[in-house]
């Protein structure tokens, strides 16, 4: 009877496992999405029929994974599986060809362009880095957010050349903040990531310094500072640590209420980061996207350009293999950038500015397959 | 009718060839195995070693940008943090599996041992986060501001207590690796034969000196045995070291300051590494991880077959 009574609940296991991947339709809080973007010969091929396999960033994969599960209500036809090994995984992949897109945070150096001849960036979305920091002022409460920092003072920070929190020039610029006598606790990545190559970039932009000693890239090496594993590791450090300051994600820094600065821009505005201001460096250094769509985002131009903001990219090959998946998966960037907008705001993404959008489509209209067949119609 | 002329021999059975075949057989596999996981691992940081060459293992600078990489830093944090450990874990662990195997009431046995081999199904995980919400805050604070303000002329105490670093590493480390060390021990010195003790016991010894003198002696190789698992355990641990040790490739003799281990070094830096030379270095830090145990298995077995030779001399 029991042996039974196991047999029975195992075969119902089984067949829920089966069930599973649940056609979408079947789901009654979910409203599909009217699809007017449905090109209109789409063979109705069999639910999950094709497969596309993708891998690289982390920064971008809560906004991937949600894109995917939205776009099988558009087009049902379609699946993605997407790992996020890392940039450097995802750009690995691509270049071997395991995969059938790749995605960056970092841009291609020029041994990864010649490796893989013929791949595309195409940026997605934009995020911003942060300076976070946990510090109380000289009475003992907390500081909050909108401490206003300048480049320099930044990267002496992260140089270790500014140790104290009552360091002159930080008082300079803060002047309504009583900072307190207390050491710097500089909080880094200890892993490798596209967060670190998007602030060491910055850095690197606006001190000469640091461009000479330490440079950027996903890894380097840091001046001072302790090492925390992933944005949690650094706001864990940031947070345990009184005086604690380091470099996050606005994502991370505004979903789990960590104060974070105000930072100079180009122009010598300070700028509150977030979604707003990071579209708006995108903007601002539309005019000025390279011919390959590798833009680096840092110290844009512009009024409201946030300073520390940069593109994550999804890594396609000019000329694909095969017609329909090469279809569908252009298919998914355009819906991607023109329908998902909405989930990318919803997730703490800034969408990219109007004019780059309008490149990055126009590039998408361009991917051949089979050595020279247009692959989208339109 | 035995013949004087030929050997005897048994009939041989067919089962015991093929069993006695197939055991060589797995046994040859383990080897293989761990002869191609050295060659791949040699293979992968071919392009390091013709770059660095043994200049390596001496440099302290890890700089991925400007491709200036050296392991020194890395293998003294290994090396540093698994023998303070052991060094904690090693004499907690075997005065706790002394007084489980000897001194124990039953009713307590029972429940503290299953209590202390809970400790090893702990996931390293939830150790890390243990160890960077609970046990780092206790070390900065109370613990770390105490030990700088008595020890602070000792060089290990005399830089500021942040938490993290190596302090709350070798503590992780230690807590990780007793419960092999205790319940090696307790099993090996319950092994020990009654003979023994009762021969003690009757030339007039006492509680304490029959178990210095005669069991723990007698359990000494299970015992070391068991040390040597700890200290492989603590030089391979990765997840929970690189949540609290301050990651940082900087070699320092004070204990509150971060630092980093081989096996932290590379599980951070493998996914982004981002061009050829960068991944077969790491591959040569997992070489050089691998040398580094073998080497301190080596050291450690001679320093006790030392140890034990003397003994035996005076025992004799």
């Amino acid at each position: 009877m029991r042996h039974f009574l196991f047999g029975l609940v195992l075969a119902a296991l089984l067949l829920a496992a089966c069930a599973g991947p649940a056609q979408p339709a079947a789901q009654p809080t979910q409203p599909p999405a009217a699809a007017p973007t449905e090109p209109q010969q789409a063979p109705t091929a069999a639910p999950g029929s094709i497969q596309l396999t993708g891998a690289g960033a982390t920064f971008p994969f809560p906004l991937y994974s949600r894109w995917f599960y939205e776009y099988a209500f558009v087009d049902s036809s379609v699946r993605f599986n997407y790992q996020s090994i890392g940039s450097g995984g995802g750009i690995r992949q691509i270049t071997a060809k395991t995969v059938d897109f790749g995605a960056s945070d970092a841009i291609l150096n020029e041994e990864q362009r010649a490796a893989a001849p013929g791949l595309q960036m195409f940026p997605t979305v934009a995020g911003a880095v942060v300076i976070a920091y946990n510090v109380n002022d000289a009475d003992g409460n907390p500081i909050p957010s909108g401490l206003k920092l300048t480049p320099d003072v930044i990267a002496d920070i992260f140089l270790g050349k500014i140790t104290k929190w009552n360091d002159p020039r930080l008082m300079e610029l803060n002047p309504d903040v009583k900072l307190p006598e207390q050491e710097t606790v500089v909080a880094h990545r200890s892993d490798g990531s596209g967060t670190t190559f998007l602030f060491t970039s910055y850095l690197s932009q606006v001190d000469q310094e640091w461009k000479t000693n330490v440079g950027a890239g996903t890894s380097v090496e840091w001046p001072v500072g302790l090492g925390g594993k992933g944005n949690e590791g650094v706001a864990g450090v940031v947070r345990q640590q009184p005086g604690g300051l380091g470099y996050i994600e606005l994502a991370y820094a505004v979903q789990n209420n960590i104060p974070y600065a105000f930072v100079q821009n180009r122009v010598g505005k300070f700028i509150e980061p977030g979604l707003e201001s990071t579209t708006a460096a995108s903007n601002a250094f539309g005019a000025e996207m390279p011919e390959d769509m590798g833009q680096l985002l840092v110290n844009a131009p512009g009024d409201d350009s946030y300073p520390i903001a940069g593109y994550t990219f999804l890594l396609i090959y000019q000329d694909m293999p095969d017609c329909t998946k090469a279809r569908k998966l252009a298919e998914f960037v355009r819906w991607a950038l023109t329908e998902g907008d909405k989930y990318a705001t919803e997730l703490l993404y800034a969408p990219l500015g109007v004019s780059v959008e309008h490149k990055v489509i126009e590039r998408l209209h361009g991917l051949t397959c089979e050595g020279g067949k247009a692959v989208l119609g339109q | 009718m035995t013949n004087h002329q030929r050997p005897i021999r048994l009939p041989r059975n067919q089962g015991d060839v093929l069993f006695r075949g197939w055991v060589w057989l797995m046994a040859a596999t383990i080897l293989a195995l761990i002869a191609l996981l050295v060659y791949e691992l040699y293979a992968g940081s071919r392009l390091g070693q013709a770059r660095y060459g043994l200049r390596f293992l001496l440099d302290q600078t890890w700089d991925p940008v400007f491709e200036e990489f050296g392991a020194l830093p890395a293998i003294y944090g290994t090396v540093i943090s698994s023998l303070l450990a052991l060094a904690v874990a090693g004499p907690l662990g075997l005065l706790s599996a002394i007084f489980l195997a000897e001194l124990a009431p039953r009713w307590l046995e029972a429940p503290l041992s299953f209590l202390i081999e809970l400790l090893a199904s702990i996931p390293s995980v939830v150790y890390g986060l243990w160890g960077l919400f609970v046990l780092a805050p206790i070390l900065r604070q109370p613990v770390g501001s105490s030990l700088r303000n008595i020890l602070g002329f000792l060089s290990p105490f005399s830089c500021t207590p942040l938490g993290i670093g190596m302090l709350a590493a070798v503590i992780i480390l230690a807590i990780m690796i007793l419960p092999y060390i205790t319940a090696i021990a307790r099993d090996v010195l319950r092994a020990v034969p009654h003979d023994q003790r009762e021969a003690m016991l009757a030339l007039g010894a006492t509680r304490w000196e029959t178990i210095w003198r005669v069991v723990v002696p007698y359990a000494r190789s299970g015992i070391i045995g068991g040390l040597m698992l700890g200290l492989g355990r603590a030089v391979g641990e990765t997840m929970a070291v690189t949540m609290v040790i301050g990651n940082r490739p900087e070699i320092s003799a004070c204990l509150f300051n971060p630092a980093y281990t081989l096996a932290s070094l590379i599980a951070n830096e493998f996914t982004e590494a981002t061009y050829d030379l960068y991944v077969s270095v790491l591959i040569e830090l997992g070489l050089v991880l691998f040398g580094v145990t073998l080497l301190l298995n080596a050291l450690a077995r001679l320093l006790v077959s030392r140890v034990g030779s003397g003994l035996k001399g005076r025992q004799a």
